[in-house]
């Protein structure tokens, strides 16, 4: 039981990791990557190739991050003057093709078999110690995470960029490099995304494409929009919630009689995504709430730090 | 010999184009109206084959019925799931209302994807129509049911075609596409045309997904594996011309079937995604957009 706690609560803190880098691009930026798993994927499978190659695990985790803020910015960069709307097909589009690679390339990735084996640090060298050690290696980067971010989205950076989230034009007349800032935005919720990926590789030490489907994006924008979209705090509220929905659709399900494994399976994934319309519908401006104050609208001595954290 | 062979892979391509072009229609036709992208397509494209599967294989019903049935099934359910989900968020318009409705669009594709695997489980289906006999002219084969389907779609593209450009909805419909304001100004209201817009579009990619099933078979995911290819076409297109989604289709089908002379076939969809990609890089407004008409 406690071992199942620990393992739950070390996805918990990958969710969050996920949740912090979807607010960050969506939440504080407006711009939406629906192909989140793919990073997600994409800093696993480095991560892990990497360190099998003998390569340490920490500047595994680093070069796993980078690749995919890389990535990220590419992305950006490309779907620069077009809508919203291509970003989110490339991203997409990027998540499926790489789920494509995975599969296939069995030399590299080892196909729908996946890797297995993968390294751990400590995990040989204090076996019994490694779920709870692991659960604080993982909360550790969702603390330092959310420190750094509030520090930045705090300083003129996070503010300009809610401006660009609120009118680009405006930003750009008030002379912010509104391209510039929303792929730097988006970079950093894709590398968050990367390590995310990394930290989970090591944690299950197995993974395989199926780990990266479209489903895990649907957790996630279910994480951020219930903690409020644009608040890091609520990101991480927002991960324990989907992992505790998760878990209590897989109890519930089982109670209901006469279901198969595949009926099961189907059910819960219908409930998430049911989830996360509802959500986006009842909070009709959550993604909006924590905007910049507009003249006239709030008072005036409210300091605009309380917009990125309460 | 290889001319013989990339001809073969250019037919093949046409006959893939063909399909991909509804639901790429439908994809476009939803978004020129409707301001968004509905990726829930891929779901309905699905429910097309299912409902298709269910007259046919499962009643028995004739072909003639059978199209009539994967176009009304998902049109009707398009407009029941676009009542429930997207129009509450559509409601409150706003700088990033089309990238929610994107967002619940996704949620409503894997929601009406894992019905289907509830209903249906998550087994093939197939017709089970009797094996027929390639039709071959000039060294190039042709299965009847790749024919019969490239009919179909033609069929269904002139039909759509004379209905854009002879009929009041479909004309109303292509002003909005072109410009909502100015269709506004003109007494159109395109919140009106959207439930209209959403029918023909589910319907359009119900199709697709009826023929595709007719051709292979069925299972939950049977549209989504197509999503790339049905968003390459449409970005091909520019994502708000009708005749660029039918081109873009041609264009991603053919590209997608000669790329197979040098790549194995499980990377059909990544073509689609270079395609993506390149077309952004060179011109993003797609390929066959007219110069000037912008959303």
């Amino acid at each position: 039981m406690i071992t199942y706690l620990l393992f739950l609560g070390t996805l918990a803190g990958i969710y969050a990791i996920l949740a912090l880098g979807l607010v960050v691009s969506w939440g504080q930026a407006g711009m939406v990557n629906l192909g989140l798993a793919g990073f997600f994927g994409l800093g696993a499978y480095a991560s892990a190739i990497l360190s099998g190659a003998g390569v340490p695990i920490g500047l595994a985790w680093c070069l796993a991050t980078l690749l995919s803020a890389a990535a990220g910015i590419a992305f950006c960069l490309l779907t620069r003057t077009l809508r919203g709307d291509y970003l989110a097909i490339v991203t997409l589009g990027f998540a499926e093709g790489l789920r494509l690679v995975e599969t296939n390339e069995r030399w590299l990735t080892g196909g729908s078999d996946g890797i297995s084996g993968i390294r751990a640090p400590l995990k040989s060298l204090l076996p019994d110690a490694f779920p709870s050690l692991y659960l604080a290696v993982t909360w550790a980067v969702v603390a330092v995470a959310v420190v750094l971010l509030a520090r930045l989205l705090r300083s003129p950076f996070g503010r300009a960029l809610r401006a660009v989230r609120d009118d680009e034009q405006v930003a750009a007349v008030a002379g912010k490099s509104v391209m510039r800032l929303k792929c730097q935005a988006f970079g950093i919720g894709a590398a968050l995304f990367g390590i995310a990926g990394a930290v989970y590789a090591h944690f299950t030490s197995y993974i395989a494409p199926d780990n990266f489907g479209v489903q895990i994006t649907i957790y996630i924008f279910l994480a951020a929009t219930a903690g409020g979209y644009s608040r890091l705090v609520g990101a991480v509220a927002g991960a324990l919630a989907v992992m505790t929905i998760l878990e209590a659709s897989r109890l519930a399900a089982t109670a209901i009689p006469g279901l198969d494994a595949v009926e099961i399976a189907a059910l819960r994934e219908f409930a998430i995504a049911v989830a996360l319309i509802l959500i986006i519908q009842w909070r009709p401006d959550g993604m909006f709430r924590m905007t910049n104050q507009r003249a006239g609208t709030r008072p005036v001595a409210r300091p605009v730090a309380a917009d990125v954290h309460s | 010999m290889l001319i013989a062979e990339v001809a073969q892979y250019m037919v093949n391509g046409l006959v893939l184009g063909a399909l991909v072009a509804l639901p790429a229609l439908g994809l476009t036709l939803i978004f020129s109206v409707q301001g968004f992208v509905n990726f829930s397509v891929a779901a309905q494209m699905t429910v097309g084959a299912y409902a298709a599967w269910a007259a046919g294989a499962a009643l028995g019903w004739p072909p003639i019925l059978i199209m009539p049935v994967a176009f009304v099934v998902p049109g009707i359910l398009g407009i029941v799931a676009d009542r429930l989900a997207l129009a509450p968020v559509r409601r409150r318009p706003g700088a990033h209302t089309p990238l929610m409705l994107a967002v619940v669009s996704i949620a409503l594709n894997l929601a009406l994807e894992n019905a289907l695997h509830f209903l249906f489980g998550g087994d093939l289906r197939s017709f089970d129509l009797a094996v027929e006999r390639d039709v071959s002219v000039a060294g190039i084969a042709m299965g009847p049911q790749q024919l019969r389907n490239l009919a179909t779609a033609l069929t269904i593209a002139v039909t759509l075609a004379a209905f854009f450009s002879l009929t009041r909805w479909g004309k109303a419909m292509r002003a909005v596409a072109d410009n909502a304001d100015l269709a506004r100004l003109k007494g159109i209201e395109p919140a009106r045309l959207a439930g209209l817009a959403t029918f023909i579009g589910m319907g359009l990619a119900g199709i697709g997904g009826a023929l595709l099933a007719i051709d292979t078979s069925v299972d939950p995911s049977t549209g989504s594996r197509l999503i790339l290819i049905i968003f390459a076409a449409s970005v091909v297109g520019g994502l708000t011309s009708l005749t660029g989604a039918v081109l873009g289709a041609l264009v991603v089908g053919i590209v997608g079937e000669v790329a197979l002379i040098v790549m194995p076939p499980v990377y059909q969809s990544l073509t689609a995604f270079v395609v993506i990609l390149l077309v952004l890089l060179i011109r993003p407004n797609g390929l066959f957009a007219a110069v000037g008409v912008r959303r």
